[in-house]
């Protein structure tokens, strides 16, 4: 659709710019200012430049909490966009009462509160209470989630995999909804293999819902906090601390406004930075698409 | 041609297999819950069962005669719904303006607007405790729901704009020659011919209020206290009361539920922002 240019549309943008611009520039200004100032208590700050940037950048402890996640959010997108993308070829294709159960039923997951679907998992993999865990002990398998980290890791990718896949799954859903019969039955006469319907149909179709796929769950990947923090506070150690643990940690446990300030900026600018990338090529493909 | 026909039968029993299985696997944890929520508390930790063997519907009741419990519940419903409200109330127009009209720095503000989606919660817990705080809103539902607007206003923007990308606009050209005014337009007909994009978006601005819990627990103590932050103090403070816990995580579950059942039809080209 091709649009009017009209300036005065910024009237109509100006109720949600007041809005954001008071729950996000006021706080993310207060950050900045705490950023580049140290205290000695009693609200006296002195200006301290850049130095802890310099502080946090060369710091082992954000270089570790930076692989971790970035280890833990690749592993994410690895497992969920495909499984997501094959259930989703799985789901009933035509209306009625069955595709209706299936869809709330996957749905389900995404509208539990998160420290709720900490809560289940933590639980769920319990040697002692929990189904989960007292199914593996019971078949001789040596599994802790709260003393062995391998163990930990495991129960928080399955966790996240149980969490969020559904969102892939909807997703994709949506976007092979979109595609007419016709293309199926052309496939058809042509007689094009299941992989050739799917590289050179349903990929393609699905490839505008895709990249949101990816892009959303790259960014709540990225910024886990409350599941792995109700599971697994962090540990056993420190091999479960995300970002956000970490950050939250730093913030409200310890009290270093300053590394905790830089430190959050820097986590919003890796995050910005990527998310800016697929924006651009969702943009990209929005215009190919018309 | 039959042979034809038995193979798509077994492709679809197939995949009706894959599906259920895939369901199973979500079910599972939850019903471990909705098992334990029914279980007494000694059963729970005196040993192993796979349904409850002394079935109990104490800990409901506990939730629903203790106050300290159910305001949780009442408390986190109160900011969801005004968050919802406030969210919609300024997308609409907004949304508006980014899918029909180019204005001076439109893409910048909306990539802006899409980053604070991006924010994570936990860089801005101590700047939000401070603000709210200095102005005199800490601990009431309006702060809560207010910094819950910081991801939901954007995501709103975003999903009603994909909504009415998809209405044509000779529709407004039509009715402006018609006599009607802006306002009139919009709440007569435009609102009704994206009311499922609204419902989709108000399910969104729901759903992420209600299962959001960083920002809930540092914006409240007492007053305005949410059900997620009643848990997790729960946890800390009287020693694991594995039975209770259970059943008010199944009660939080039950709104989604129930929203995700009135939104069933709208929820695949919801969750794909209305773009397909």
């Amino acid at each position: 659709m091709k649009k009017t240019v009209n300036h005065k549309a910024w009237f109509m943008v100006l109720p949600v710019l007041l809005l954001v611009a008071f729950s996000a520039v006021i706080p993310l200004m207060t950050v900045v200012n705490y950023s580049v100032q140290d205290t000695f208590g009693n609200n006296e700050f002195f200006w301290v430049g850049l130095e802890w940037f310099e502080e946090v950048l060369h710091s082992q402890r954000l270089h570790e909490a930076l692989g971790r996640q970035a280890l833990f959010t690749a592993i994410i997108l690895l497992i969920g966009i495909p499984l997501g993308i094959f259930i989703a070829l799985n789901m009933p294709k035509h209306k009625g009462l069955w595709s209706s159960v299936c869809l709330v039923l996957v749905a389900l997951p995404l509208l539990i509160p998160w420290n709720v679907v900490g809560t289940i998992w933590q639980v769920f993999g319990r040697i002692d209470i929990g189904l989960l865990g007292y199914t593996l002990a019971s078949l001789g398998i040596d599994y802790n989630y709260t003393q062995n980290s391998l163990d930990a890791w495991i129960t928080i990718i399955v966790m996240d995999v149980w969490h969020w896949t559904s969102l892939v799954v909807l997703l994709c859903y949506a976007g092979l909804q979109s595609i007419p019969d016709a293309y199926y039955q052309a496939a058809k006469i042509d007689q094009a293999s299941r992989w050739s319907v799917f590289r050179y149909i349903e990929l393609p179709k699905m490839k505008g819902v895709l990249i949101i796929a990816i892009l959303l769950r790259f960014m709540d990947s990225f910024m886990i906090y409350t599941e792995p923090f109700v599971v697994t506070g962090g540990g056993p150690g420190n091999a479960t601390t995300f970002l956000s643990i970490d950050l939250v940690k730093m913030a409200i446990g310890q009290f270093d406004l300053g590394p905790a300030a830089a430190f959050s900026l820097i986590y919003f600018l890796c995050i910005l930075l990527v998310s800016w990338a697929f924006y651009t090529i969702m943009i990209h493909s929005d215009k190919e698409a018309n | 041609m039959s042979n034809q026909a038995s193979v798509n039968h077994n492709r679809v029993s197939r995949s009706n297999w894959v599906v259920i299985l895939y369901i199973v696997f979500l079910m599972l944890p939850i019903y471990w819950l909705i098992n334990m929520s029914l279980k007494t508390n000694a059963e729970i930790l005196g040993g192993f069962s796979l349904w409850p063997q002394d079935l109990t519907f104490q800990n409901y009741i506990t939730i629903f005669t203790d106050p300290s419990w159910y305001s949780g519940y009442l408390n986190s419903i109160t900011y969801v719904v005004m968050n919802t409200i406030i969210s919609l109330v300024v997308a609409l127009p907004a949304a508006y303006a980014f899918s029909r009209y180019t204005f001076m720095g439109d893409k910048h503000l909306f990539f802006w607007l899409l980053s604070n989606r991006m924010a994570p919660p936990a860089v801005f817990v101590l700047p939000f405790f401070q603000l709210y705080s200095s102005v005199g809103l800490f601990d009431t539902h309006i702060a809560v729901a207010l910094a819950h607007t910081l991801f939901n206003v954007p995501l709103a923007v975003w999903i009603l704009e994909g909504f009415m990308r998809g209405v044509p606009k000779e529709i407004d050209e039509t009715a402006y020659i018609d006599g009607y005014s802006f306002f009139h337009f919009f709440r007569k007909i435009f609102m009704p011919l994206i009311a499922s994009g609204i419902g989709v978006a108000a399910f969104f601005c729901f759903m992420f209020s209600w299962v959001e819990l960083l920002l809930s627990r540092t914006l409240t103590s007492v007053e305005a206290k949410s059900i997620a932050a009643t848990m997790t103090r729960t946890v800390s403070a009287s020693g694991l009361d594995w039975g209770v816990l259970a059943a008010a995580g199944v009660l939080t579950i039950i709104p989604g539920a129930l929203v995700i059942y009135f939104v069933r039809n709208h929820i695949a080209k919801g969750f794909a922002l209305g773009r397909v």
